[in-house]
């Protein structure tokens, strides 16, 4: 009695409990989850053999509720990571024991502290040892660990595999569903392939329990080693015969995997086993059959199964009249037939208006499909509101026409408070957008970008960037939206936005005195949003001339004067809030203002000269070259800031002859203005361009993915701060006479590499599992020690291979540079390649060596391979 | 296919997570983080889904989910999955917890998350929906429990009684034992261990 006390008066404080437990052994039952958090009285229930000897060796592991409990008194962080690393030191110990007894509780235990996010791998082959014992009750700890803790790259898996395959055929059928259910959620490759044969058994079991496992189980045989399915076409003959649901359900995603996975097995199932009729006789049961308590959910019949097997009549309707002829009736039931009131009704008629979208139906079908749509975007629920409209945008494509009708409302739900839905309603507007409405939803959209959170910014801005080029219906009009854009959401804009907006403006060269002027007096008041002040600064700059000669008949012209027009740029030039790009094409406006302006060029000299002492590297180095422009080559002065020409049209997005026009039609802009005077200026402004850029080259990597466009002009817009110029060469050499020397010191702008590094034959330098690595070689042309290798990696399986990185290791006596790769994606079929520059400095000419180290991605597991290169071409080192 | 299914609190504490395909523990708990994060900051009246965040796998996958007083059940499913089927999935086994539990709340959940476990391995796997019959999941799992029992009862006290004996170690095996007049010689015994 006393002693209860004692304890009772211990354990009001709860940190001590968990430890005064662990040192006793003593346990407690717990049965109502009252008890889960106040019951503090011990119950003994420990065997007395074990509690009498156990105290002088090894305390009896407290048990799982216990420890739970316990790391829910821990207050702070570091306390409950305290108290895991304790109780990670008992379990250690206790596996150290090779205890049986307690293993299983152990396992328990790491499996909650995995949960929490505690390592716990050190229970690996604890788990697999629960697997290999008799008793179910640690089978299923054993497995539900192994499912948990153990990754496929394990060598356990080989045990594994033992265990599961005598589990697979145990006279307990659970034993059987727990192996089957292990197998199917993360045997590997190898595993599957041992085990096929046990699963294809099981799979024609007549007990329904195993058999629908079995099914699953196959779906992830075939997922991992898809030359197996095969195996598995006998035993789905009489799969849908089949009266369980469970196994029919089951049954029909595995049919599923198949069809999607093979055409051939898509036409088998719907040339020999005649599979339409058969799911379009259970389809029927389904929905014609009353009320059967065994499967129903709110009302309707196995909602689940129904899902399935519209989404199987899909795949087989697909681009197949006969099929999708027989399952027209069946559709046009469902959709009318299916009681809309709750979620499961829902459900169903979602699944059957896509798969009437997907499959070659009848036109009276397909617009009863979109009428349901169109039903689901007035519901008050959310959540058919957010289907609606993704189904819609998976249609605008085919229908374009019917979804028109329900612009209205799809524009309404911009205006929804629920962030999936506005980003699905944004999607599906830009989708809706063409010549004849564009004006309207742009209104709508740009409404939409003023008031929308800033994740969607950037997407809104680039959809309304593509939309405005593809459909503008003047330039004008172009103009305008552009620079909404720039004044809402300008510092979301992405950068590319910039030099298409620069390109835009110089090529309609009767906007050119409208445009100058709205942008000076956008940035009159604010100059913080960056894009805006770029395109603004860089506008002022080339056209200075007309924003002060106030020539402008649209609007109401303003008075400017030079003064004024460079206090504002150099504000820029002096804010806080300008980045350094920024600054660089304001310098620049200014540079060139000193060709426009007349009087103040005294000022403009002086601006300059202050920043040839910036701490600003790049903007030094141009204020110190326009520094140089007017004290030693003034006479050049005017011709190399000379305005730039219309620069020719670069397609990013497809063809534009697309262009539908409202009615209102341009005169053709390039042809309005005369080819700016000569060759001359533009060959000097290249070799500008090379000057200014030159510092900023970096090495070439071969298929960099930046789509430079090969016109001088596009090269041209570079010269106003486009920083990561990759060294592409110029187009057209520059022919340049007076070429100012000084200007040349340490900026290379020739190719860093020679032609001699041609003859280096490449090699093959990996190639297994569908991945394959090819090295070139060049040697460089500064450092004839330096060795630049690119590697090309390409993938010919059928699924891309991602995460690729790609490491390699030399020996002490070389060094190594690996710059950055083009992409970490190597798409699948040989359909692109990643590109990767490796520099090796091979001072001593030795053979060159390499150790590399692939880690990717493909099928859906982590891959991990080591490789050694010793096939280097002598040219390569010697 | 169900990416992974994960519960978690009010709080963002874990109440449950399974992961259907292979992610390192570092980026199961990140996953959870990012989850909890997207999810806790939704109101209440607008709808269940959520594009995926950019750890479990880019736009193809979705986070579809339901608020139940004080837990978020949370399904990653990729786009072969019927969105408002799974919401019904989601119902269907908060219900079978319901009948498992008699009354299920989350202290169930916190001290009995291999049950849960267990549960879900009836309903889901593999990432693939297995049954959806919530009688048939009650009765096999019921059905376990039996047999878990059976061998912690009467038929399990053999092996314990051999494991304890195994556990005994004892220093030396007494040879002879005296009481008062009575002595008893101990035969040679077969080691234990």
């Amino acid at each position: 009695m006393f002693s209860s006390l004692l304890l009772t008066m211990l354990l009001k404080q709860p940190i001590f409990s968990s430890f005064f437990y662990l040192y006793t052994g003593r346990v407690r039952n717990k049965k109502n989850t009252q008890q889960y958090e106040n019951s503090m009285k011990p119950l003994g229930t420990v065997p007395v053999l074990q509690t009498s000897f156990f105290s002088q060796r090894m305390p009896a592991p407290i048990r799982l509720r216990e420890l739970i409990r316990t790391i829910r008194t821990a207050r702070t962080q570091a306390e409950e990571r305290e108290m895991i690393q304790k109780e990670c030191a008992a379990i250690r110990s206790s596996f150290r024991e090779e205890d049986n007894t307690y293993r299983c509780r152990n396992v328990a235990k790491l499996l909650y502290m995995h949960m929490l996010g505690y390592p716990a791998h050190f229970g690996q082959l604890e788990c697999l040892k629960l697997i290999a014992s008799q008793k179910f009750t640690d089978k299923r700890i054993g497995y539900l660990g192994a499912m948990l803790l153990l990754d496929e790259r394990q060598d356990v898996h080989l045990l594994m595999t033992n265990c599961i395959k005598n589990d697979l055929n145990h006279s307990t059928q659970y034993v059987q569903g727990l192996a089957l259910c292990t197998l199917g959620c993360m045997g590997s490759s190898e595993m599957c392939r041992d085990l096929a044969g046990e699963v294809e058994k099981l799979l024609k079991t007549s007990n329904s329990y195993l058999r629908k496992k079995a099914a699953l189980c196959a779906v992830h045989v075939i997922r991992k080693v898809p030359e197996l399915m095969e195996m598995f076409l006998p035993a789905t003959k009489n799969l849908l015969n089949e009266k369980n649901h469970g196994v029919l359900h089951t049954s029909v995603v595995l049919l599923t995997e198949m069809c999607e996975r093979s055409p051939d097995m898509l036409a088998h199932f719907r040339k020999n086993e005649k599979l339409v009729p058969q799911l379009v006789r259970i389809l029927k049961n389904l929905i014609m059959s009353g009320y059967s308590p065994e499967h129903d959910v709110s009302g309707i019949s196995d909602p689940f199964l129904q899902v399935r097997i519209l989404r199987l009549l899909r795949i087989l309707g697909r681009n197949d009249d006969d099929s999708s002829e027989a399952m027209n009736d069946i559709l046009a039931q469902v959709a009318t037939n299916t009681e809309t009131s709750k979620n499961v009704g829902n459900a169903i008629l979602y699944e059957t208006v896509l798969t009437i979208m997907d499959i070659k139906s009848e036109s009276g079908l397909r617009v009863l499909a979109i009428n349901i749509l169109g039903r689901f975007l007035l519901n008050n629920d959310k959540n058919i509101r957010y289907v609606a409209l993704t189904s819609l945008l998976k249609t605008v494509q085919t229908d374009h026409n019917a979804v028109q009708r329900h612009r209205s409302t799809i524009v309404d739900c911009l205006k929804d408070l629920d962030v999936s839905i506005k980003r699905r309603a944004m999607e599906l507007s830009f989708a809706l957008v063409n010549g004849n409405n564009v004006r309207g939803m742009m209104k709508e959209l740009l409404y939409f970008l003023d008031s929308c959170e800033p994740e969607f910014k950037a997407d809104c801005a680039s959809g309304i960037f593509l939309a405005a080029e593809k459909y503008a219906p003047s330039k004008r009009w172009h103009i305008d939206t552009i620079m909404r854009v720039l004044t809402t959401a300008g510092s979301y804009v992405r950068d590319d936005a910039v030099p298409n907006l620069i390109q835009l403006i110089t090529n309609s060269v009767e906007m050119h005195a409208y445009t100058v002027q709205r942008l000076y007096k956008a940035i009159l008041g604010d100059y913080s949003q960056q894009p805006l002040v770029q395109v603004a600064s860089w506008c002022i700059g080339e056209y200075g001339d007309l924003l002060v000669s106030g020539q402008c008949e649209e609007e109401e012209p303003i008075q400017v004067t030079e003064d004024e027009v460079l206090d504002i740029l150099e504000s820029v030039l002096i804010s806080n809030m300008s980045a350094s790009v920024t600054r660089g094409y304001a310098l620049t406006a200014i540079m060139k203002l000193s060709t426009r302006f007349t009087c103040t060029v005294n000022r403009i000299k002086k601006v300059v000269s202050i920043y040839g002492s910036s701490i600003d590297v790049e903007l030094q180095q141009r204020a110190v070259e326009y520094n140089a422009l007017f004290k030693k080559y003034d006479h050049m002065r005017p011709a190399l800031l000379e305005r730039m020409p219309v620069m020719e049209k670069v397609t990013t997005n497809g063809p534009t002859e697309i262009v539908q026009t409202n009615g209102e039609t341009e005169p053709a802009v390039l042809e309005t203005k005369p080819p700016p005077s000569g060759l001359q200026p533009a060959s000097q402004a290249n070799d500008l361009l090379d000057l200014l850029g030159g510092s900023d080259i970096t090495p070439v990597i071969p298929t960099a993915p930046t789509s430079k466009p090969a016109s001088a002009g596009g090269e041209l817009l570079d010269l106003l701060g486009d920083l990561n110029l990759t060294g592409s060469p110029v187009s057209a050499p520059a022919p340049q006479i007076a070429q100012p020397p000084f200007l040349l010191d340490g900026l290379t702008s020739q190719p860093l590499f020679n032609d001699i590094a041609a003859g280096i034959p490449s090699i093959t330098a990996y190639n297994k599992n569908g991945l394959k690595i090819d090295f070139t070689f060049e040697r460089s042309n500064t450092n004839p020690s330096v060795t630049v290798i690119t590697i090309q990696a390409s993938n010919s399986t059928e699924l891309d291979m991602t995460d690729f990185v790609f490491q390699a290791a030399v020996p002490k006596t070389f060094q190594l540079q690996l710059l950055s790769p083009s992409s970490s994606v190597i798409p699948a079929f040989n359909s692109g390649t990643i590109t990767q520059v490796i520099k090796v400095l091979n001072p001593q000419k030795q053979q060159l060596r390499m150790r590399i180290k692939l880690t990717y991605n493909h099928k859906g597991s982590a891959m991990q391979d080591l490789a050694e290169v010793n096939n280097f071409p002598p040219q390569s080192w010697q | 296919m169900i990416k992974a299914i994960l519960i978690f609190n009010n709080h963002g504490k874990p109440r449950l997570s399974k992961f259907y395909q292979r992610y390192s523990e570092d980026t199961q708990q990140q996953i959870i983080r990012e989850t909890f994060h997207l999810v806790s900051k939704r109101d209440e009246n607008v709808c269940n889904f959520l594009e995926g965040g950019l750890l479990i796998g880019g736009s193809d996958n979705k986070l579809i989910y339901r608020h139940y007083a004080t837990l978020y059940f949370v399904f990653c499913v990729d786009s072969s999955e019927s969105e408002l089927g799974i919401l019904d999935l989601i119902q269907v086994f908060v219900e079978t917890l319901d009948k498992c539990f008699e009354n299920v709340c989350e202290l169930d959940l916190i001290f009995h998350v291999d049950k849960v476990h267990n549960i879900l391995a009836e309903m889901v796997m593999g990432g693939m929906v297995l049954e959806t019959n919530m009688n048939e999941i009650v009765t096999q799992i019921d059905a376990q429990n039996k047999l878990e029992k059976s061998e912690a009862g009467l038929a399990g006290a053999p092996a314990r009684a051999v494991s304890a004996v195994k556990n005994m170690n004892l220093p030396e095996i007494p040879r002879n034992i005296n009481i008062g007049d009575i002595s008893i010689k101990v035969p040679n015994l077969p080691t234990f261990k």
